[in-house]
């Protein structure tokens, strides 16, 4: 079937100059129970890369730099 | 573990846990206490560290069954008329007697309880008859206590890996799981002597009305696998018309929580601010009430919370904002809504299985075995009604310890290397599939269907439509292609809902009469028909691969309801209230 793609904001922020992934963190991606938070290499940081969130919240409490904000997702705000 | 798409990594345990949320990490310590020379494996989707629906914490124990609060035998009375008489009492006994020593155990663990000057458990009253709420203000450390526990009785635990489909013997009984993992799509398998289901609720049922897939109130990892899992395995379920159906704040998944607020004096009011319900407890009756004030002229409903005093209000955000849904606060900040000043609008929840708050789950005994042999069932996902958080965790020991004793005098199964193939194959396809359907596309339409035909007031015709469009999906399942492993386990997912909505229209259309207030609320059947209905309702697969429905006897009683606490919840309506 054709498709197209759509974009759509993601409730999960992360401060680029907190993160510190390219020193080998993966906290909030090992943590995640849906397994939305990737690391991206390139950047060293790690980013929300699926709208697919419980807003729970492990993620941001487990960070060791407080380097994430979880929003509500825009649809529920 | 790894392995590859071609032969799968075959691993041999004696049990397999199959989720490590709550039940799950209970199960396996019990096992490993009962023998530590078994192989324990826990297998979990998400990560044992933060997986479940106490990833957070929680706000208490809704259903402490405490010496010189309550007794075993009121509890049963209590939890058999909750859910209209349709329980095995034998399950909820088991469960009321290994209360207490649960509790215990979690203090000696160092889970936090309140307590009072004396040392004694604070346990509050919620329910209608008795009192069994006992507060956990420092639930947040529960997953890490757990953790804990796994590490010292040396459980492996295999994180990031689902199972999507059980194995079984040459004789039927249960022989292992195929896993998938959801970041590199390997496969592998593992073959067990036991299987422990303890994979929640099916919380990917029905559509939450925002519209979010995953703003559902159960924690949306657990999308309906257990049940899908133990139906193609051959197991009975039961109880499935019985829904799971909450009272939420509306367009927020957290309970709006009487039950920590309700002691303190908030309660659940209409729009003119009056109580109209006597117990906030969740049952089916009380949602009934609920619903029929939030279509009514004096709806929606709210929880009030604006005639209490500074310091409880206080107190109340401490604990609604920080331990179980922590971003509860978040939400009330930006719509501006201040407990001290505006009631909290509430709505109900997407409709689900959970046998945790009400009582739809997989057939299980007082050992919680299923009825293959070898497979087991605890939590949300077992058929022990309202059984909540520490049902979970006894019914965890419960299953751990049987398993244990059940390895004892069985060998390891063989499992069909076709039966393997196959699912290999099934799992895998939508990978291999170009320009299909999206996972996320099917899963609105499949859950939006949910909604417009099976959600209560539930009417014969709609739910035979539903059945039609089901049908329709199932074919569409051929087409859903999958860009990546995550998306792969989307695409599996979607297939264990679709088992599910196909459950539920075959029970709730089977039971020709109402029963649990909203729970099963059929419009064309309004009446509770004991003569012809008092008894379990059953799914099973049949032999077209469709749901076949039987009954099966309530097993006598062990605990007499007098006459006056029949009804008692049928009483909900406070009296100047009625509509
Ligand atoms: C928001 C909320 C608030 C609650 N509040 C209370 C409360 O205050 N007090 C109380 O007593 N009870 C409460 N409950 C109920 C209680 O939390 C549950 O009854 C209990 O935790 C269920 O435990 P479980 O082990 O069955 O499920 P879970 O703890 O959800 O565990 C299921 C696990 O299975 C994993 N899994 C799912 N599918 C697969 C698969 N295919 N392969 C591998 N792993 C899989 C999941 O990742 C998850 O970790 C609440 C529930 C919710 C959702
Ligand atoms: S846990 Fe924090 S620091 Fe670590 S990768 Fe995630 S965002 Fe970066
Ligand atoms: S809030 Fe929860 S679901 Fe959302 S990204 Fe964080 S851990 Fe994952």
């Amino acid at each position: 079937m054709p498709s197209t793609k759509i974009t759509n904001t993601v409730p999960v922020t992360v401060n680029a100059e907190a993160c510190i992934a390219d020193k080998g963190c993966s906290v909030c991606v090992d943590v995640c129970p849906l397994d939305v938070l990737l690391i991206d290499q390139a950047k060293g940081t790690a980013y929300m890369g699926y709208d697919e969130c419980w807003y729970c919240l492990p993620c941001e409490k487990d960070c060791p730099t407080n380097a994430i904000t979880v929003h509500i997702p825009y649809l529920l705000r | 573990m790894t392995a590859n798409a071609g032969s799968d990594e075959v691993m041999e345990v004696d049990v397999l846990v199959i989720g490590g949320g709550t039940a799950g990490p209970m199960a396996a310590v019990k096992a490993k206490e009962a023998n530590p020379d078994l192989r324990v494996v826990v297998l979990e989707k998400a990560n044992v560290k933060r997986s479940g629906c106490i990833s957070m914490g929680m706000d208490g124990l809704n259903n402490a069954v405490i010496p010189g609060h309550a007794t075993p035998e009121q509890y049963v009375k209590e939890i058999t008329v909750a859910n209209d008489g349709i329980v095995n009492q034998k399950t909820v006994m088991a469960y009321a007697e290994r209360s207490y020593d649960m509790i215990q155990q979690l203090d000696k663990w160092g889970v936090k309880f309140e307590k009072d000057e004396t040392g004694d458990f604070n346990v509050k009253k919620v329910h209608h008859m008795g009192t069994y709420v006992l507060p956990m203000p420092e639930g947040h450390n529960i997953k890490k206590i757990l953790y804990r526990q796994l590490r010292r009785k040396r459980v492996e635990v295999i994180n990031r890996y689902m199972a999507t489909r059980l194995f079984n013997g040459p004789d039927g009984r249960i022989a292992g799981a195929m896993l998938l993992n959801p970041r590199t799509a390997e496969t592998a398998v593992i073959k067990a002597k036991t299987v422990i289901l303890c994979t929640g609720a099916a919380g990917r049922l029905g559509l939450p009305s925002s519209g979010y897939l995953f703003g559902t109130y159960e924690n949306p990892t657990n999308a309906g696998d257990g049940y899908s899992m133990a139906y193609h395995a051959g197991a009975e379920l039961s109880g499935l018309e019985c829904y799971q159906i909450n009272p939420l704040i509306k367009d927020y998944n957290g309970p709006a929580c009487a039950y920590v607020t309700g002691p303190m004096g908030g309660y659940t009011a209409n729009a003119q601010g009056d109580r109209f319900i006597e117990c906030d407890y969740w049952s089916g009756q009380m949602m009934m009430e609920f619903y029929k004030e939030l279509e009514g002229g004096k709806g929606p409903v709210f929880l009030k919370l604006d005639h209490l005093a500074e310091e409880t209000v206080e107190e109340i955000e401490e604990i609604l904002h920080t331990n179980e849904r922590p971003s509860r606060g978040r939400f009330h900040e930006n719509r501006n809504t201040n407990y001290r000043e505006k009631m909290v609008e509430m709505h109900i929840s997407e409709i689900g299985f959970c046998s945790g708050h009400s009582a739809s789950g997989i057939w299980t005994d007082e050992n919680a075995r299923t009825t293959v042999p070898g497979l087991y069932a605890a939590g949300d996902v077992g058929s022990v009604p309202h059984n909540y958080m520490l049902g979970a965790f006894v019914y965890g020991a419960i299953a751990g310890e049987d398993a244990a004793a059940y390895c004892a005098d069985h060998e390891l199964p063989e499992i069909d290397k076709a039966e393997i193939d196959k699912e290999r194959a099934r799992i895998l396809a939508p990978l291999n599939r170009e320009h299909g359907v999206p996972a996320h596309q099917v899963e609105y339409k499949l859950r939006r269907l949910v909604n417009d035909y099976l959600q209560p007031p539930k009417v014969t015709r709609k739910m035979e439509i539903g059945q039609d469009r089901f049908a329709e999906i199932r074919r569409d399942l051929e087409l859903i292609s999958a860009e990546d492993p995550h998306e792969l386990m989307r695409a599996n997912e979607v297939s264990f809902i679709l088992d599910c909505a196909e459950m539920a229209a075959a029970a709730s259309l089977y039971r020709t009469e109402s029963r649990w207030g909203l729970y099963h609320y059929r419009v064309d059947y309004p009446e509770t028909d004991n003569g012809d209905w008092f008894a379990h309702v059953q799914t099973k697969k049949g032999e077209d691969s469709k749901p076949v429905n039987f009954k099966r006897p309530i097993d006598p009683y062990i605990v007499e309801l007098g006459d006056a606490e029949k009804d008692a919840y049928q009483k909900l309506r406070v009296n100047n209230a009625n509509a």
